[in-house]
Protein backbone atom coordinates (compact mmCIF):
# COMPACT_ATOMS: atom_id res chain seq x y z
CA UNK A 1 0.00 0.00 0.00
CA UNK A 2 1.27 3.53 -1.16
CA UNK A 3 1.23 5.94 2.20
CA UNK A 4 1.09 9.69 1.26
CA UNK A 5 -2.07 11.06 0.95
CA UNK A 6 -4.18 10.97 3.47
CA UNK A 7 -6.68 7.70 2.70
CA UNK A 8 -10.04 8.82 4.46
CA UNK A 9 -12.14 7.05 5.67
CA UNK A 10 -14.76 6.95 8.25
CA UNK A 11 -16.09 3.33 7.40
CA UNK A 12 -16.62 0.88 10.16
CA UNK A 13 -14.00 -0.87 10.89
CA UNK A 14 -13.48 -4.44 12.47
CA UNK A 15 -12.53 -3.82 15.79
CA UNK A 16 -15.14 -1.46 15.57
CA UNK A 17 -18.01 -3.43 14.52
CA UNK A 18 -16.81 -6.28 17.28
CA UNK A 19 -16.36 -3.23 20.33
CA UNK A 20 -20.08 -2.23 19.47
CA UNK A 21 -21.08 -5.57 19.79
CA UNK A 22 -19.54 -6.71 23.06
CA UNK A 23 -20.31 -3.10 24.66
CA UNK A 24 -24.50 -3.81 23.44
CA UNK A 25 -23.89 -7.15 25.97
CA UNK A 26 -22.26 -5.58 28.72
CA UNK A 27 -25.64 -4.32 30.30
CA UNK A 28 -27.39 -7.42 29.84
CA UNK A 29 -23.97 -9.01 31.29
CA UNK A 30 -24.17 -6.85 34.09
CA UNK A 31 -27.24 -7.18 34.74
CA UNK A 32 -26.58 -11.27 34.78
CA UNK A 33 -23.98 -10.95 37.52
CA UNK A 34 -25.76 -8.81 39.45
CA UNK A 35 -28.82 -11.16 39.48
CA UNK A 36 -27.56 -14.65 39.41
CA UNK A 37 -24.29 -13.93 41.51
CA UNK A 38 -20.55 -15.08 41.80
CA UNK A 39 -21.22 -18.06 40.14
CA UNK A 40 -22.41 -15.99 36.83
CA UNK A 41 -19.33 -14.25 36.74
CA UNK A 42 -17.08 -16.85 36.86
CA UNK A 43 -18.82 -18.49 34.02
CA UNK A 44 -18.28 -15.46 32.68
CA UNK A 45 -14.61 -14.71 33.44
CA UNK A 46 -13.62 -17.94 32.63
CA UNK A 47 -15.38 -18.04 29.25
CA UNK A 48 -13.90 -14.41 27.92
CA UNK A 49 -10.05 -15.52 29.67
CA UNK A 50 -10.51 -19.16 28.00
CA UNK A 51 -11.25 -17.32 24.36
CA UNK A 52 -8.67 -14.60 24.50
CA UNK A 53 -5.82 -16.83 25.85
CA UNK A 54 -6.33 -19.81 22.96
CA UNK A 55 -6.54 -16.64 20.68
CA UNK A 56 -3.20 -15.40 21.33
CA UNK A 57 -1.59 -18.40 21.40
CA UNK A 58 -2.91 -19.52 17.88
CA UNK A 59 -2.61 -15.94 16.93
CA UNK A 60 1.20 -16.51 17.95
CA UNK A 61 2.29 -20.30 16.94
CA UNK A 62 0.16 -20.54 14.10
CA UNK A 63 0.28 -16.78 12.76
CA UNK A 64 2.96 -15.16 14.60
CA UNK A 65 0.92 -12.23 15.29
CA UNK A 66 -1.08 -10.85 17.81
CA UNK A 67 -5.08 -11.35 16.91
CA UNK A 68 -6.68 -9.95 19.86
CA UNK A 69 -6.85 -6.20 18.29
CA UNK A 70 -9.78 -7.32 15.90
CA UNK A 71 -11.76 -7.94 19.22
CA UNK A 72 -13.94 -10.82 17.84
CA UNK A 73 -12.34 -13.30 20.45
CA UNK A 74 -13.74 -10.98 23.18
CA UNK A 75 -17.42 -10.93 21.73
CA UNK A 76 -16.57 -14.70 21.22
CA UNK A 77 -15.84 -15.26 24.88
CA UNK A 78 -18.84 -13.13 26.14
CA UNK A 79 -21.43 -14.70 23.69
CA UNK A 80 -20.20 -17.72 25.06
CA UNK A 81 -20.28 -17.22 28.80
CA UNK A 82 -23.98 -15.40 28.69
CA UNK A 83 -25.22 -18.13 26.43
CA UNK A 84 -24.60 -21.29 29.42
CA UNK A 85 -26.24 -21.29 32.71
CA UNK A 86 -24.31 -20.29 35.78
CA UNK A 87 -24.25 -23.27 37.51
CA UNK A 88 -22.01 -24.77 34.84
CA UNK A 89 -18.76 -26.19 35.76
CA UNK A 90 -16.09 -24.34 35.21
CA UNK A 91 -14.49 -26.33 32.34
CA UNK A 92 -17.43 -25.94 30.08
CA UNK A 93 -17.16 -22.06 29.69
CA UNK A 94 -13.13 -22.95 29.03
CA UNK A 95 -13.92 -25.47 26.77
CA UNK A 96 -16.86 -23.74 24.99
CA UNK A 97 -14.62 -20.95 24.26
CA UNK A 98 -11.65 -22.91 23.08
CA UNK A 99 -13.32 -24.76 20.68
CA UNK A 100 -14.99 -22.06 19.47
CA UNK A 101 -11.80 -19.92 19.29
CA UNK A 102 -9.63 -23.29 17.88
CA UNK A 103 -11.92 -25.27 15.84
CA UNK A 104 -15.10 -23.49 14.96
CA UNK A 105 -13.09 -19.87 14.02
CA UNK A 106 -9.00 -20.34 13.47
CA UNK A 107 -8.90 -24.15 11.79
CA UNK A 108 -10.73 -22.75 8.95
CA UNK A 109 -8.62 -20.05 8.66
CA UNK A 110 -9.20 -17.12 11.24
CA UNK A 111 -11.79 -14.39 11.39
CA UNK A 112 -13.66 -14.15 8.08
CA UNK A 113 -12.94 -17.40 7.10
CA UNK A 114 -15.77 -19.42 9.69
CA UNK A 115 -18.89 -20.85 8.47
CA UNK A 116 -20.60 -20.71 11.75
CA UNK A 117 -20.40 -18.08 14.38
CA UNK A 118 -17.61 -19.32 16.79
CA UNK A 119 -19.85 -18.30 19.87
CA UNK A 120 -22.62 -20.97 18.68
CA UNK A 121 -20.07 -24.07 17.75
CA UNK A 122 -18.76 -23.73 20.80
CA UNK A 123 -22.05 -23.52 23.18
CA UNK A 124 -23.15 -26.52 20.73
CA UNK A 125 -20.21 -28.41 21.19
CA UNK A 126 -20.37 -28.45 25.16
CA UNK A 127 -24.58 -29.04 24.86
CA UNK A 128 -24.28 -32.33 23.32
CA UNK A 129 -20.71 -33.45 25.23
CA UNK A 130 -21.72 -32.37 28.62
CA UNK A 131 -25.82 -33.00 28.24
CA UNK A 132 -26.27 -33.43 32.25
CA UNK A 133 -24.27 -30.58 33.26
CA UNK A 134 -25.96 -28.23 31.18
CA UNK A 135 -29.85 -29.58 31.99
CA UNK A 136 -32.06 -27.11 33.54
CA UNK A 137 -32.25 -26.46 37.32
CA UNK A 138 -35.21 -25.08 38.43
CA UNK A 139 -33.30 -23.97 41.99
CA UNK A 140 -32.29 -20.55 41.52
CA UNK A 141 -28.55 -19.01 42.21
CA UNK A 142 -28.05 -16.51 44.57
CA UNK A 143 -27.61 -13.07 43.48
CA UNK A 144 -26.50 -9.71 44.93
CA UNK A 145 -29.94 -8.20 44.50
CA UNK A 146 -32.23 -11.10 46.18
CA UNK A 147 -34.69 -11.40 43.06
CA UNK A 148 -37.76 -13.59 43.48
CA UNK A 149 -36.83 -17.32 41.81
CA UNK A 150 -38.93 -16.35 38.95
CA UNK A 151 -36.47 -13.44 38.12
CA UNK A 152 -33.34 -15.41 38.12
CA UNK A 153 -34.02 -18.52 37.21
CA UNK A 154 -30.39 -20.33 37.17
CA UNK A 155 -29.87 -19.32 33.73
CA UNK A 156 -27.40 -16.87 32.71
CA UNK A 157 -29.18 -15.28 30.53
CA UNK A 158 -30.46 -17.58 28.12
CA UNK A 159 -30.00 -21.31 26.39
CA UNK A 160 -31.29 -23.49 29.72
CA UNK A 161 -35.15 -23.01 29.25
CA UNK A 162 -37.41 -20.67 31.32
CA UNK A 163 -35.69 -17.44 31.36
CA UNK A 164 -35.36 -13.95 32.77
CA UNK A 165 -37.74 -11.11 30.94
CA UNK A 166 -35.70 -8.33 32.30
CA UNK A 167 -32.65 -9.70 30.77
CA UNK A 168 -34.17 -10.40 27.75
CA UNK A 169 -34.95 -6.72 27.57
CA UNK A 170 -31.44 -5.47 27.95
CA UNK A 171 -30.42 -8.06 25.53
CA UNK A 172 -33.14 -6.43 23.12
CA UNK A 173 -31.89 -2.61 24.00
CA UNK A 174 -27.99 -3.51 23.12
CA UNK A 175 -29.50 -5.26 19.93
CA UNK A 176 -31.63 -2.24 19.11
CA UNK A 177 -28.60 -0.18 18.98
CA UNK A 178 -26.55 -2.29 16.77
CA UNK A 179 -29.84 -2.76 14.31
CA UNK A 180 -30.00 1.49 14.47
CA UNK A 181 -26.16 1.71 13.88
CA UNK A 182 -26.38 -0.88 10.85
CA UNK A 183 -24.27 -2.88 12.69
CA UNK A 184 -26.53 -5.73 12.33
CA UNK A 185 -28.37 -6.28 9.29
CA UNK A 186 -32.26 -5.77 10.51
CA UNK A 187 -33.55 -8.23 7.85
CA UNK A 188 -32.24 -11.13 9.75
CA UNK A 189 -33.62 -10.34 13.54
CA UNK A 190 -37.06 -9.58 11.99
CA UNK A 191 -37.55 -12.35 9.97
CA UNK A 192 -36.34 -14.49 12.77
CA UNK A 193 -38.94 -13.01 14.88
CA UNK A 194 -41.75 -12.69 12.81
CA UNK A 195 -41.40 -16.75 11.42
CA UNK A 196 -41.06 -17.78 15.47
CA UNK A 197 -43.89 -15.78 16.52
CA UNK A 198 -46.18 -16.63 13.44
CA UNK A 199 -45.29 -20.51 14.08
CA UNK A 200 -45.26 -20.23 18.03
CA UNK A 201 -48.46 -18.89 17.68
CA UNK A 202 -50.19 -20.99 15.09
CA UNK A 203 -48.77 -24.38 15.64
CA UNK A 204 -46.58 -23.92 19.53
CA UNK A 205 -50.20 -25.49 21.09
CA UNK A 206 -50.88 -28.80 18.92
CA UNK A 207 -48.05 -31.09 21.32
CA UNK A 208 -50.14 -30.32 24.23
CA UNK A 209 -53.46 -30.53 22.67
CA UNK A 210 -54.61 -26.79 22.12
CA UNK A 211 -55.54 -26.89 18.76
CA UNK A 212 -54.28 -23.76 16.41
CA UNK A 213 -53.33 -20.48 17.34
CA UNK A 214 -52.94 -21.26 20.85
CA UNK A 215 -49.09 -21.09 21.08
CA UNK A 216 -47.51 -19.38 24.06
CA UNK A 217 -46.27 -16.76 22.18
CA UNK A 218 -44.91 -14.36 25.01
CA UNK A 219 -42.77 -17.39 26.94
CA UNK A 220 -40.98 -17.94 23.89
CA UNK A 221 -40.64 -14.69 22.55
CA UNK A 222 -39.25 -13.30 26.38
CA UNK A 223 -36.84 -16.31 26.14
CA UNK A 224 -33.09 -15.09 26.53
CA UNK A 225 -31.96 -17.31 24.21
CA UNK A 226 -33.90 -16.33 21.61
CA UNK A 227 -32.87 -12.65 22.11
CA UNK A 228 -29.25 -13.42 22.06
CA UNK A 229 -29.27 -15.94 18.99
CA UNK A 230 -31.68 -13.81 16.76
CA UNK A 231 -29.86 -10.16 17.88
CA UNK A 232 -26.06 -11.14 18.30
CA UNK A 233 -25.11 -14.74 16.58
CA UNK A 234 -27.73 -14.61 13.39
CA UNK A 235 -26.34 -10.99 12.83
CA UNK A 236 -22.62 -12.20 12.83
CA UNK A 237 -21.46 -10.38 9.89
CA UNK A 238 -19.09 -13.24 8.53
CA UNK A 239 -21.68 -16.03 8.70
CA UNK A 240 -24.88 -14.29 7.69
CA UNK A 241 -25.60 -13.96 3.65
CA UNK A 242 -25.37 -11.09 2.03
CA UNK A 243 -28.89 -8.88 -0.10
CA UNK A 244 -32.13 -8.43 1.67
CA UNK A 245 -33.81 -11.63 0.32
CA UNK A 246 -31.52 -13.58 1.68
CA UNK A 247 -31.53 -12.46 4.89
CA UNK A 248 -34.70 -12.43 5.31
CA UNK A 249 -34.50 -15.96 4.13
CA UNK A 250 -32.28 -16.97 6.42
CA UNK A 251 -33.90 -15.23 9.25
CA UNK A 252 -37.00 -16.48 8.60
CA UNK A 253 -35.36 -20.85 8.55
CA UNK A 254 -33.92 -19.65 11.97
CA UNK A 255 -37.26 -18.96 13.11
CA UNK A 256 -38.83 -21.78 11.41
CA UNK A 257 -35.93 -24.09 12.74
CA UNK A 258 -36.12 -22.66 16.54
CA UNK A 259 -39.56 -23.21 16.49
CA UNK A 260 -39.70 -26.95 15.36
CA UNK A 261 -36.68 -27.40 17.90
CA UNK A 262 -37.74 -26.12 20.50
CA UNK A 263 -41.76 -27.09 20.80
CA UNK A 264 -41.27 -30.83 19.06
CA UNK A 265 -37.19 -31.53 19.72
CA UNK A 266 -37.77 -30.14 23.29
CA UNK A 267 -34.63 -28.24 23.03
CA UNK A 268 -33.90 -25.28 25.05
CA UNK A 269 -31.09 -23.86 23.19
CA UNK A 270 -33.28 -24.33 20.05
CA UNK A 271 -32.59 -20.97 18.73
CA UNK A 272 -28.42 -21.53 18.84
CA UNK A 273 -29.08 -24.86 16.84
CA UNK A 274 -31.30 -23.49 14.28
CA UNK A 275 -28.83 -20.55 13.53
CA UNK A 276 -25.76 -23.26 13.57
CA UNK A 277 -28.04 -24.98 10.70
CA UNK A 278 -28.82 -22.04 8.96
CA UNK A 279 -25.24 -21.03 8.84
CA UNK A 280 -24.48 -23.65 6.24
CA UNK A 281 -27.56 -22.49 3.92
CA UNK A 282 -25.64 -19.17 3.80
CA UNK A 283 -23.55 -19.62 0.30
CA UNK A 284 -26.34 -21.37 -0.83
CA UNK A 285 -28.99 -18.28 -0.32
CA UNK A 286 -26.16 -16.09 -1.63
CA UNK A 287 -26.02 -18.16 -4.70
CA UNK A 288 -30.08 -17.53 -5.12
CA UNK A 289 -30.18 -14.43 -4.56
CA UNK A 290 -27.12 -13.41 -6.96
CA UNK A 291 -28.88 -15.97 -9.46
CA UNK A 292 -32.34 -14.10 -9.30
CA UNK A 293 -30.70 -10.58 -9.79
CA UNK A 294 -28.73 -11.32 -13.08
CA UNK A 295 -31.63 -12.31 -14.87
CA UNK B 1 6.75 -50.42 -4.03
CA UNK B 2 10.33 -49.48 -2.12
CA UNK B 3 11.09 -50.72 1.27
CA UNK B 4 11.27 -46.93 2.27
CA UNK B 5 7.78 -46.01 0.51
CA UNK B 6 6.40 -48.65 3.14
CA UNK B 7 7.23 -46.15 5.98
CA UNK B 8 5.87 -43.13 3.54
CA UNK B 9 2.50 -45.15 3.52
CA UNK B 10 2.01 -44.84 6.71
CA UNK B 11 1.60 -40.94 6.76
CA UNK B 12 2.21 -39.69 3.51
CA UNK B 13 -0.09 -42.35 1.69
CA UNK B 14 -1.95 -43.26 4.50
CA UNK B 15 -4.91 -44.36 2.59
CA UNK B 16 -7.08 -43.54 5.36
CA UNK B 17 -6.05 -39.86 6.83
CA UNK B 18 -4.73 -38.75 3.15
CA UNK B 19 -6.54 -40.19 0.82
CA UNK B 20 -10.03 -40.70 3.02
CA UNK B 21 -10.58 -43.97 1.80
CA UNK B 22 -12.73 -46.39 3.43
CA UNK B 23 -14.43 -43.76 5.46
CA UNK B 24 -17.20 -45.53 6.13
CA UNK B 25 -16.24 -48.21 8.76
CA UNK B 26 -14.08 -46.38 9.71
CA UNK B 27 -16.07 -43.55 11.08
CA UNK B 28 -18.65 -46.58 12.37
CA UNK B 29 -16.69 -48.36 14.15
CA UNK B 30 -13.82 -45.92 15.76
CA UNK B 31 -15.58 -45.24 18.40
CA UNK B 32 -13.37 -48.13 21.18
CA UNK B 33 -10.04 -49.09 20.39
CA UNK B 34 -10.68 -52.68 20.48
CA UNK B 35 -13.09 -52.30 17.96
CA UNK B 36 -10.38 -50.36 15.40
CA UNK B 37 -7.75 -53.10 15.98
CA UNK B 38 -9.89 -55.88 14.82
CA UNK B 39 -11.00 -53.88 12.01
CA UNK B 40 -7.87 -52.95 10.90
CA UNK B 41 -7.04 -56.86 11.32
CA UNK B 42 -9.07 -57.94 9.32
CA UNK B 43 -8.98 -55.18 6.61
CA UNK B 44 -4.87 -56.41 6.64
CA UNK B 45 -6.02 -59.75 5.99
CA UNK B 46 -8.15 -59.37 3.74
CA UNK B 47 -5.59 -56.92 1.51
CA UNK B 48 -3.08 -59.42 1.75
CA UNK B 49 -4.97 -62.36 0.48
CA UNK B 50 -6.21 -60.13 -2.44
CA UNK B 51 -2.93 -58.99 -2.65
CA UNK B 52 -1.33 -62.28 -3.71
CA UNK B 53 -4.15 -63.04 -5.56
CA UNK B 54 -3.63 -59.84 -7.72
CA UNK B 55 -0.39 -61.44 -9.26
CA UNK B 56 -2.23 -64.92 -9.86
CA UNK B 57 -4.83 -62.88 -11.61
CA UNK B 58 -2.83 -60.81 -13.66
CA UNK B 59 -0.98 -63.97 -15.15
CA UNK B 60 -3.68 -66.21 -16.05
CA UNK B 61 -7.82 -64.09 -15.56
CA UNK B 62 -8.46 -62.66 -19.14
CA UNK B 63 -8.85 -58.38 -18.10
CA UNK B 64 -12.52 -58.81 -18.21
CA UNK B 65 -12.72 -61.41 -15.19
CA UNK B 66 -9.98 -59.79 -12.80
CA UNK B 67 -12.31 -57.30 -11.34
CA UNK B 68 -15.47 -59.83 -10.80
CA UNK B 69 -12.85 -62.28 -9.62
CA UNK B 70 -11.47 -59.49 -7.22
CA UNK B 71 -14.49 -58.65 -5.93
CA UNK B 72 -15.74 -62.24 -5.62
CA UNK B 73 -12.20 -63.05 -3.62
CA UNK B 74 -12.47 -59.97 -1.59
CA UNK B 75 -15.80 -60.93 -0.33
CA UNK B 76 -15.05 -64.90 0.47
CA UNK B 77 -12.08 -63.20 2.74
CA UNK B 78 -13.80 -61.44 4.18
CA UNK B 79 -16.64 -63.98 5.15
CA UNK B 80 -13.56 -66.52 6.52
CA UNK B 81 -12.90 -63.65 8.65
CA UNK B 82 -15.82 -62.87 9.50
CA UNK B 83 -17.17 -66.49 10.67
CA UNK B 84 -13.80 -67.29 12.11
CA UNK B 85 -14.23 -63.96 14.43
CA UNK B 86 -17.95 -64.76 15.40
CA UNK B 87 -16.72 -68.40 15.87
CA UNK B 88 -13.87 -67.37 18.80
CA UNK B 89 -14.51 -63.71 19.81
CA UNK B 90 -18.14 -63.40 19.46
CA UNK B 91 -18.02 -60.37 22.41
CA UNK B 92 -15.51 -58.45 20.52
CA UNK B 93 -17.02 -58.88 16.87
CA UNK B 94 -20.78 -58.14 17.70
CA UNK B 95 -19.86 -54.39 18.34
CA UNK B 96 -18.66 -54.57 14.47
CA UNK B 97 -22.12 -55.33 13.52
CA UNK B 98 -22.82 -55.29 9.60
CA UNK B 99 -19.29 -53.14 9.08
CA UNK B 100 -17.53 -56.07 9.27
CA UNK B 101 -18.82 -57.49 6.52
CA UNK B 102 -19.05 -54.70 4.95
CA UNK B 103 -15.49 -54.23 4.27
CA UNK B 104 -15.55 -56.85 1.11
CA UNK B 105 -16.28 -54.10 -0.80
CA UNK B 106 -14.58 -51.32 0.75
CA UNK B 107 -12.82 -49.23 -2.36
CA UNK B 108 -9.30 -49.65 -0.62
CA UNK B 109 -9.60 -53.42 -1.04
CA UNK B 110 -11.38 -52.72 -5.17
CA UNK B 111 -9.04 -50.00 -6.12
CA UNK B 112 -5.41 -51.44 -4.78
CA UNK B 113 -3.92 -52.20 -7.87
CA UNK B 114 -2.60 -55.44 -8.62
CA UNK B 115 0.52 -54.78 -10.56
CA UNK B 116 4.02 -55.64 -10.73
CA UNK B 117 5.82 -58.57 -9.30
CA UNK B 118 4.54 -60.87 -6.25
CA UNK B 119 7.34 -59.11 -3.31
CA UNK B 120 5.83 -55.91 -4.61
CA UNK B 121 2.13 -56.80 -4.25
CA UNK B 122 2.97 -57.88 -1.23
CA UNK B 123 4.62 -55.68 0.35
CA UNK B 124 2.13 -52.93 -0.81
CA UNK B 125 -0.95 -54.73 0.38
CA UNK B 126 1.05 -55.04 3.47
CA UNK B 127 1.69 -51.01 3.84
CA UNK B 128 -1.86 -50.35 2.95
CA UNK B 129 -3.38 -52.24 5.33
CA UNK B 130 -0.49 -51.38 8.51
CA UNK B 131 -1.79 -47.60 7.16
CA UNK B 132 -5.49 -48.51 7.53
CA UNK B 133 -5.01 -49.84 10.70
CA UNK B 134 -2.27 -47.07 12.29
CA UNK B 135 -4.74 -44.69 11.06
CA UNK B 136 -7.68 -46.22 12.86
CA UNK B 137 -6.41 -47.05 15.75
CA UNK B 138 -5.53 -43.56 15.99
CA UNK B 139 -8.56 -42.00 15.37
CA UNK B 140 -10.59 -44.43 17.87
CA UNK B 141 -7.70 -44.12 20.80
CA UNK B 142 -8.50 -40.53 20.38
CA UNK B 143 -12.28 -40.61 19.93
CA UNK B 144 -12.21 -43.22 23.09
CA UNK B 145 -10.02 -41.24 25.24
CA UNK B 146 -11.75 -37.94 25.07
CA UNK B 147 -15.15 -38.96 24.68
CA UNK B 148 -15.42 -41.84 26.71
CA UNK B 149 -12.94 -41.19 28.98
CA UNK B 150 -11.76 -45.28 28.44
CA UNK B 151 -9.59 -47.08 26.61
CA UNK B 152 -10.51 -50.67 25.87
CA UNK B 153 -8.24 -53.56 24.73
CA UNK B 154 -8.66 -57.19 24.84
CA UNK B 155 -8.32 -58.13 28.32
CA UNK B 156 -5.40 -60.12 29.16
CA UNK B 157 -5.02 -62.36 32.21
CA UNK B 158 -5.66 -60.36 35.23
CA UNK B 159 -6.56 -57.30 33.20
CA UNK B 160 -9.93 -56.60 32.73
CA UNK B 161 -9.78 -54.98 29.23
CA UNK B 162 -10.34 -51.29 29.60
CA UNK B 163 -7.89 -48.40 30.93
CA UNK B 164 -9.67 -46.01 32.80
CA UNK B 165 -8.65 -42.51 32.60
CA UNK B 166 -8.95 -39.70 34.81
CA UNK B 167 -9.47 -36.39 34.17
CA UNK B 168 -12.56 -34.02 32.79
CA UNK B 169 -15.73 -35.75 32.24
CA UNK B 170 -16.08 -37.19 28.76
CA UNK B 171 -17.00 -34.84 26.03
CA UNK B 172 -19.86 -37.32 24.42
CA UNK B 173 -19.50 -35.56 20.55
CA UNK B 174 -16.20 -37.05 20.15
CA UNK B 175 -17.81 -40.54 20.79
CA UNK B 176 -20.87 -39.76 18.59
CA UNK B 177 -20.59 -39.61 14.66
CA UNK B 178 -19.94 -36.25 14.27
CA UNK B 179 -16.90 -36.55 16.64
CA UNK B 180 -14.94 -38.94 14.34
CA UNK B 181 -15.11 -36.58 11.57
CA UNK B 182 -14.01 -33.56 13.88
CA UNK B 183 -10.96 -35.81 14.76
CA UNK B 184 -10.31 -37.50 11.66
CA UNK B 185 -9.90 -33.80 9.91
CA UNK B 186 -7.09 -33.22 12.42
CA UNK B 187 -5.64 -36.17 12.05
CA UNK B 188 -5.71 -35.98 8.33
CA UNK B 189 -3.82 -32.37 8.35
CA UNK B 190 -1.13 -33.90 11.27
CA UNK B 191 -0.53 -36.64 8.23
CA UNK B 192 -0.21 -34.29 5.64
CA UNK B 193 1.90 -32.27 7.39
CA UNK B 194 4.35 -35.11 8.53
CA UNK B 195 4.24 -36.22 5.03
CA UNK B 196 4.91 -33.05 3.60
CA UNK B 197 7.94 -33.07 5.75
CA UNK B 198 9.24 -36.35 4.55
CA UNK B 199 8.68 -36.56 0.33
Amino acid sequence: MSQPAPHLHQGPTTRGIMLAAAACLAPAATWGALALGPSALRVLAVAVGASLAVELAIGLSAWRRCTLGDGSALLTGLLVGLSLPAYAPLFVPAVAAAFAVAVVKASFGGLGRNWMNPALGGRLFVTFSWPVLLAVRPRPASGWLRLPAGLADGSLLGGSGTLGLVSTLLLALGGAYLLARRIAAWEIPAAFAAAFALTVWAFGGLPAGDGLFRGDLPAALASGGFALAALFMATDPVTSPQGRAARLAFGAGCGVLSFLLRVYGLRPEAPFLAVALMNMFVPLLERLSAWRGGR
Amino acid sequence: MKTADFRGVLWRDNPLLVYLVGLCPALAVSDRLVNALLLGAVMLFALLGTGIAAVGLERFAPPRLRLPLRLLLASALVTAAQRFLWAFAPTFTAPLGVYLPLLSVNCLLLGSAGAGSFSDGLLEAAGRGAAFAVGLSLLALVREGLGAGTITLFPVGSFGGVLNLRGLPPARVLAAAPGALFVLGYLSALARRRGRGRS
